[in-house]
């Protein structure tokens, strides 16, 4: 039976963090809001791209030398994936449930004979991956200093990759990212972006567009902007569901400190009762033995 | 035939513009090109210049942009700049930036070409002049900008 000081620490110690588990949900909601304003924001041009690409592919795919990032090595033996997690823990389930995609896609890899090598962005994903794939790590993006992922962050992602690809270091690269569905729901999800993936559904342009230069050269130069803009699309989605996922992590923590707090009190009280009522036996039976 | 149409620059970040014009001024990398409404649908690729949009109140709208493309058709037209900066708040040390952008991304192209007269080494050469053009146009001083070593 802990003694009455030991309970009323205990009791003003799980006080202070729920204090502090309430100050994070608030940041982290205010962070949401921000990162979802971000998300929104940059989806004009992400959209305009896919639909400029969808254009420009079902024109160039057809031919011989369509650029290698849109038809690919004509291989599929080497894989590397981007595995984008966030820089700080305490956000619930989101980094693992990447983590876990991401492990279960490499195994799945490894046990068809392919070669799979890792590039981490966010220290968190690096920290439980480098464990078990200490080998086939080949870079770590470090985001620590970054307040507001803006496209130049992006943007250094896509060049190491790009850069990765060029060298011939690996023929399909997938990205691993959160979607952001709500506040309590994130979706992990896989997403390959060289070679290039078009929605089947793209719809045909309306227009029939001239292109100058001719459709190959402006692919080859859209190529690689277009899988910065994806890699911007799911950094931002990211942002916005490591916010929620922690908003939600942190409202969780904060009811459950409520709860045990309440419970700690009613113990607390209890047994002061029972120190009165035994202090109370006490006294009386001493003055009967009088 | 409409004598204005929706013009929208859109970096990757956000809209920069949205608004009704009478013409586009665009810098495309194989010449400059003005975009009236009724053009005939056309993508272009941008070097880096100076965009000049005039706006159905006839006051010109000045924007420096990196490169990008834009989708114009009768109706509209759609720039996706990288970078975009409107001409006012160009600043020299954005510039410098910029520049210093074309010159690292130069060196790494330099690096890894086999021979000086490749297509990619000419591309980024040409960037790089571009760039100091813009510079020069808009009264900045390209030279500031030195490469990193």
């Amino acid at each position: 039976m802990p003694s009455l000081k030991d309970l009323k620490n205990r009791i003003e110690s799980v006080k202070s963090t729920r204090k502090i588990t309430k100050a994070m949900q608030m940041v982290a909601a205010a962070k949401l809001r921000r990162a979802q304003e971000a998300a929104e924001a940059a989806r004009p041009y992400a959209e305009r791209m896919t639909a400029v690409m969808a254009g420009l592919t079902a024109a160039a795919s057809g031919s011989d030398n369509a650029p290698r990032l849109l038809s690919g090595t004509g291989s599929d033996q080497r894989h590397l994936l981007v595995v984008m997690t966030s820089e700080r823990g305490l956000a619930g389930g989101f980094n693992s449930s990447i983590v876990k995609l991401a492990r279960n896609r490499a195994e799945k890899l490894l046990a068809e004979g392919k070669q799979v090598s890792i590039l981490t962005v966010g220290k968190k994903g690096r920290e439980q991956l480098k464990r078990d794939y200490g080998d086939s790590f080949v870079h770590h993006v470090d985001l620590s200093e970054v307040k507001r992922i803006g496209y130049d962050n992006a943007r250094g992602v896509a060049d190491e990759v790009l850069d990765r690809f060029e060298n011939g270091d690996f023929d399909i690269a997938t990205i691993f990212y959160n979607r952001f569905e709500s506040v309590i729901s994130q979706v992990p999800t896989a997403r390959q972006v060289i070679p290039a993936e078009m929605p089947e559904e793209a719809e045909a342009p309306s227009a029939v567009y001239e292109y100058e230069p001719d459709e190959e050269a402006i692919l080859a130069e859209l190529l690689p902007r277009s899988v910065a803009t994806q890699i911007f699309a799911a950094l931002l989605e990211n942002a916005a569901s490591e916010q929620g996922a922690r908003m939600s992590a942190m409202d969780n923590a904060t009811r459950n400190a409520g709860d045990m707090i309440d419970r700690l009190t009613t113990e607390y009280n209890r047994s002061r009762q029972a120190a009165i009522t035994k202090e109370l036996i006490e006294i009386i039976s001493g003055a009967e033995a009088l | 035939m409409a004598d204005t149409m929706q013009f929208d620059l859109v970096s990757p970040e956000r809209k920069l513009l949205s608004l009704q014009v009478r013409e586009v001024r665009l810098p495309g990398s194989e010449g400059d090109l003005t975009a009236m409404p009724g053009h005939a649908p056309v993508i272009v690729t941008l070097r880096p210049g100076l965009v000049i949009a005039v706006g159905d109140d006839g006051n010109n709208h000045e924007f420096a942009v990196t490169g990008g493309f834009v989708e114009i058709n009768g109706e509209s037209v759609t720039l996706l700049a990288e970078r975009g900066h409107q001409r006012a708040e160009m600043t020299q040390e954005i510039f410098n930036e910029m520049m210093r952008e074309a010159h690292v991304k130069r060196q790494a192209v330099e690096k890894r070409a086999s021979s000086p007269g490749e297509e990619i080494v000419a591309a980024a050469v040409k960037l790089l002049a571009d760039m100091e053009a813009l510079g020069t146009h808009i009264g900045l001083d390209p030279k500031q900008a030195s490469a990193p070593e």
